[in-house]
């Protein structure tokens, strides 16, 4: 079925997303919420040192979301290019990279482009928290 | 299109009953005159028109010259209040009562009724969408002049006691509207019985065209015409008839069946049933005052859009309410005034029959939908129905309290679910704490 608000290839991710589920240990959790569309994305991350670089890379990364097609979508996106980034690289990751993976969204749903670099965000900032508590 | 179609938004548009377009069919390019002319050939397309109005009348216990026929429900409504505000401005007669869970044609028409000096009330509505009529007689001042209510509501299905509102507004004085867009030849519609001055009604809503509807305004009304123009309508609705879509309109009338309504009443019901068999689901609007085809439902912590687009790649189409559907990320106001929080509105979808409906269109939707639910709880943050399945008490106080934590829900209302399945809040509470230190 051809769907009037989305492109194929938007559908296509919508009702496969390839990181959708959960790390059981991850490095850390990021979860923001849309109060203006009600969506809720978490994102899990793995994050390991790279053997050569000694650099910290995001191994394994995988999200939740409560919301509509684009929100599902855009998070699916996030994963994909996320994953494998350094933190540092991650971090850039920004919410025109997440449309111009995921494909065209209506104007009106570009803001759930913007979930998945907050939710992205959110979690490599508990990481770092994390790391420097552990540190400390 | 390869798929076949399961239409299941018949409180949006129907289909175009055969019977109806080959009842239109000679009024575009044969007996094509104006139902104005004075000439034969106009007549032929007067006569289209009086018969129409003639059938209508009837279904709704009226007489022909109390028909206006207009371009439709959002038309009719418009022209009910502000012809009826504009007709008694000068009397005093300023004060308007509609409710909450009114179509947005109403609501806006109110709106900008306000900026002209109208003093408009909305009345609240119950958990079920249901109008207290005493909040009516409550509401009615000296200076009141029509009491507005949707009889059969759009969102979530509920039907109003129109013969008991009517009853009040006539002790009173005050004239009576009703939005019966989607109630007509669904409900009982009487205009002596229910006292009613006032009756909106359309055709794209009962197997008829698009782009035609009428207004019952009562022999004595004080209205005046919005529009301006050769008088067409008694002077009330100015501007060529639409002789095809007047024809289509008579003809959806004449043929619907009562007889009918059963049948889908009896499907609703079959579906309503399974559809609650799914863990965690809620039906929006009354069980029993609700119209023969609408089923609205709360699908707890998913997201509307997402249902319906699953959906719709099974080839079933349905809408819903959920902000994210919407052209303004605006959430549903008549769930609002249900009582549902944000995410019980953006999780809600409309399934809403027709006499097309079949039950084996109705049962691949039940087949379909469990599957679908799970699919997008498993990928929720907020769901917990997936730890459900992995087993352990503590996995599943655990994401519990996350769920809580996240205060996307109140307290009361998470205690409430927990005490539902015998835990005990603070125990899981203190549990959870526990475990994280």
């Amino acid at each position: 079925m051809e769907n009037a608000q989305y492109e194929k290839k938007v559908m296509k991710r919508f009702f496969n997303p390839k990181y959708a589920g959960e790390i059981k240990n991850p490095s850390a959790v990021g979860q923001v919420g849309n109060a203006a569309c009600g969506d809720i994305m978490r994102v899990f991350i793995k994050v390991e040192a790279d053997k050569k670089t000694k650099k910290e890379k995001i191994k394994d990364i995988k999200f939740k979301t409560m919301g509509c097609v684009a929100a599902i979508a855009s998070s699916d996106a996030v994963c994909e290019i996320a994953k494998g980034k350094t933190i540092s690289d991650a971090k850039k990751i920004t919410k025109k990279d997440i449309l111009k993976k995921v494909g065209k969204l209506p104007q009106i749903k570009h803001h759930c482009s913007i979930l998945g670099e907050e939710a992205l965000l959110k979690a490599i900032e508990n990481y770092e928290l994390r790391t420097k508590l552990h540190k400390a | 299109m390869d798929q076949q179609i399961i239409y299941l938004d018949n409180a949006a548009t129907t289909k175009v009953d055969e019977k109806v377009v080959k009842a239109m069919l000679p009024y575009f390019s044969e007996k094509y005159g104006n139902a104005s002319s004075m000439h034969n050939f106009g007549r032929l397309a007067r006569e289209a028109v009086d018969n129409s109005r003639k059938i209508i009348a009837k279904s709704l216990n009226a007489n022909e010259e109390e028909i206006y026929f207009t371009s439709g429900g959002t038309e009719s409504n418009n022209l009910a209040l502000k012809g009826l505000f504009l007709a008694n401005k000068s009397s005093g007669k300023n004060h308007i009562i509609t409710t909450k869970i009114e179509h947005d044609c109403i609501l806006q028409t109110c709106r900008w009724l306000e900026k002209q000096g109208a003093k408009i009330t909305y009345i609240d509505v119950d958990k079920h969408g249901l109008v207290n009529p005493l909040d009516i007689t409550k509401a009615i001042t000296p200076n009141t002049l029509v009491v507005s209510i949707i009889q059969g509501n759009n969102e979530i299905g509920t039907l109003q006691d129109t013969a008991e509102i009517g009853r009040i507004c006539k002790s009173k004085g005050v004239y009576f509207h009703i939005d019966a867009c989607q109630s007509f030849t669904k409900s009982f519609i009487d205009v002596e019985k229910q006292n009613l001055d006032l009756v909106t009604i359309n055709a794209h809503k009962i197997h008829g065209p698009k782009g035609v509807g009428a207004l019952y305004v009562r022999k004595g009304v004080n209205i005046q015409a919005i529009q301006n123009g050769g008088g067409h309508e008694h002077g009330l609705r100015s501007g060529t008839e639409n002789v095809p879509g007047i024809a289509g309109f008579g003809k959806a009338v004449e043929i619907a069946d009562k007889k009918q309504l059963k049948n889908i009443e009896k499907l609703r019901d079959y579906l309503i049933k399974n559809i609650l068999k799914i863990p965690r689901t809620r039906l929006n609007g009354a069980s029993k005052e609700r119209l023969c085809n609408n089923v609205n439902i709360s699908f707890r912590d998913i997201e509307g859009e997402a249902i319906a687009s699953h959906l719709e790649n099974y080839g079933i189409i349905v809408s819903t309410g959920s902000a994210c559907a919407s052209h303004t990320l605006k959430k549903s106001h008549v769930l609002r005034a249900i009582g549902l929080n944000d995410l019980e509105i953006n999780s809600s979808i409309r399934i809403s029959l027709s006499k097309f409906t079949t039950k084996k269109e109705i049962d691949k939707l039940i087949r379909v939908l469990p599957s679908i639910v799970n699919t997008l709880r498993t990928m929720s943050p907020v769901a917990n129905n997936q730890i459900n399945r992995k087993g352990g008490k503590m996995t599943k106080i655990k994401d519990k309290f996350t769920e809580f934590a996240g205060s996307f829900k109140n307290e009361g209302e998470f205690e409430e679910e927990l005490e539902e399945e015998g835990l005990d809040p603070e125990e899981v509470e203190n549990k959870h704490f526990e475990e994280e230190n």
